[in-house]
């Protein structure tokens, strides 16, 4: 039993190689890509469309207002990236209806990824939203003595999402595991499903909380305990 | 080792991917088709907006019209009515002045008509009873009636009031024609030497006499000197009766009043005493 999807190792060649985890998130960003241009290919203006541009229709206004009921001025400019990290997660947990299948964020490499690309994208969109200068100011607010606490936050943060994303998804696979063993016939399905609800509320959670980080960061004239969140 | 850095990094530049593509297949075409779509339907609300505020527009000016053309069709309506009342007035006074004037027309040509035919009536009457007169009397006429005539002309020459002997003397001094006696028939020698003997004993002078016959006398004598004339005759009181009873029709028309015609009393004429006198009546 592996605890991980980067244990299975298909391909290896030296530093480089071509494990679970990659794979599983080719195919997973493949079926996100076609299914996308498929969508979108005869997208319509009109009152009339598909049933599945109605529904990237949902998922993309829905996104967008969450965005915006965060406190983002302009959600249009962080929706691809929070949509996205939103939607992988999600695709992730769901797609583990399919046997066989392993979820890329089961593993803490991926969910470490993920918290990376946040951990680099807060200070980002707060440069380009306040300046170089205004954001590192926030750093030291509201007394210098805050400066290493703040710095701490940062970090301890990004950790804590990938392993709470890591966490949950590896459990959720872990139990499913473990119950297979014990009764092997129905109790799984139940884990299943409720596996699945997990997995959309680790995919909000993420997305919720990493724009609530670049919300705080992008916030001009406001003090950063204001706009902290409580982490759940 | 749960953590794998090679994983990673690769699952970092897949994710970066993954936002790339994202945005490339999905938020971007998707985003773009809300966004035209909200503007469309922005621009068919502002259209149908723009379109009703025209409709409404439009319905108030409807409406006021319509209220307009009520009040001008009211009012019109009760200019017509009481234009027509007016007319109707107007006519009627008309038709009756029309009525009454036809009506005195009528009347007017009526009495006209009826005095016409009275007129001629009377005119006949008068024509045929002078002609029965004179018929009768021209028939009566004869020797012993000339001789009875030339008896009272000759009396009634004797029987001039001074005045007229005088003027008439006056007359046959100063003219130097002879007398001309005309009679309806011829007078005998006789007579004629009465008559002339009559005359110089009337007139106390000798008197050139000449004798004529006329026939439209009917039956009389008459003396004309320079204009100046004695008769007796039956014309003459024919003429005179005529001439009365001309005067007589010709005033107004009383067709009531005016008497019937009656031939037999007309057959003989009785001279009335304003009429009388023509016996040997002067004339100028």
């Amino acid at each position: 039993m592996n605890l991980s999807p980067d244990e299975i190792i298909f391909w290896q060649c030296g530093f480089f190689k071509l494990n679970a985890t990659i794979v599983f998130t080719w195919g997973l960003m493949l079926v996100m890509a076609v299914g996308s241009l498929l969508i979108t290919r005869n997208i319509s203006i009109g009152l009339a469309r598909s049933r599945w541009q109605n529904l990237l229709e949902i998922v993309a206004t829905l996104t967008e207002k969450q965005i915006e009921e965060v406190g983002l001025g302009h959600p249009r400019k962080y929706l691809p990236f929070l949509g996205t990290l939103f939607l992988f997660v999600a695709m992730a947990a769901l797609f583990t209806v399919f046997p066989g299948y392993e979820p890329p964020t089961g593993s803490l490499s991926t969910t470490a990824a993920l918290a990376l690309c946040v951990f680099v994208a807060v200070p980002l969109f707060g440069i380009i939203e306040r300046g170089f200068g205004n954001y590192l100011k926030s750093y030291v607010q509201p007394t210098f003595i805050m400066l290493p606490f703040n710095i701490i936050s940062e970090l301890s943060r990004t950790l804590a999402l990938a392993v709470r994303l890591f966490g949950n998804m590896m459990s959720g696979a872990m139990i499913i595991g473990i119950l297979l063993t014990i009764t092997p016939f129905i109790f799984p399905v139940v884990m299943k499903a409720l596996g699945l609800l997990t997995g959309m509320v680790q995919a909000y959670i993420f997305f919720i909380l990493s724009t609530v980080y670049i919300a705080a960061a992008t916030r001009v004239n406001t003090s950063k305990s204001e706009v902290d969140p409580i982490e759940p | 080792m749960l953590i794998d850095w090679f994983t990673i990094a690769a699952q970092v530049l897949n994710f970066l991917i993954l936002v790339w593509l994202m945005k490339r297949f999905l938020y971007k075409p998707i985003l773009d088709a809300i966004d035209a779509r909200e503007e469309r339907i922005t621009r068919e609300l502002a259209d149908a907006d723009a379109k009703k505020a025209e409709a409404q527009k439009e319905s108030a000016a409807f409406e006021r019209k319509n209220q307009e053309f009520d009040q001008q069709r009211n009012a019109l309506l009760s200019q017509a009515t009481e234009e027509v009342k007016v007319e109707r007035q107007r006519l009627l006074d008309e038709v009756l002045q029309a009525a009454e004037a036809l009506r005195a027309k009528r009347q007017e040509a009526l009495v006209r008509e009826q005095q016409t035919l009275n007129d001629e009536i009377t005119r006949r009457t008068r024509k045929e009873v002078f002609a029965i007169t004179r018929k009768t009397l021209t028939d009566l006429a004869g020797a012993s009636l000339e001789e009875r005539i030339s008896e009272v002309f000759r009396r009634r020459l004797r029987e001039l009031d001074a005045e007229a002997k005088g003027r008439f003397a006056k007359i046959l001094n100063t003219s130097s024609a002879p007398v001309l006696v005309r009679s309806a028939f011829e007078l005998p020698a006789e007579q004629r030497a009465a008559i002339h003997q009559a005359l110089n004993e009337t007139f106390a002078a000798e008197i050139d006499v000449c004798f004529e016959i006329a026939p439209d006398l009917i039956s009389g004598i008459e003396l004309t000197a320079n204009g100046r004339r004695i008769a007796w005759s039956i014309a003459d009181y024919l003429t005179s009766l005529e001439e009365s009873i001309g005067e007589l029709l010709q005033g107004p028309a009383k067709p009531k009043t005016k008497p019937e015609v009656d031939p037999a009393t007309q057959a003989e004429p009785k001279p009335k005493p304003g009429t009388q006198p023509v016996a040997a009546k002067e004339t100028q």
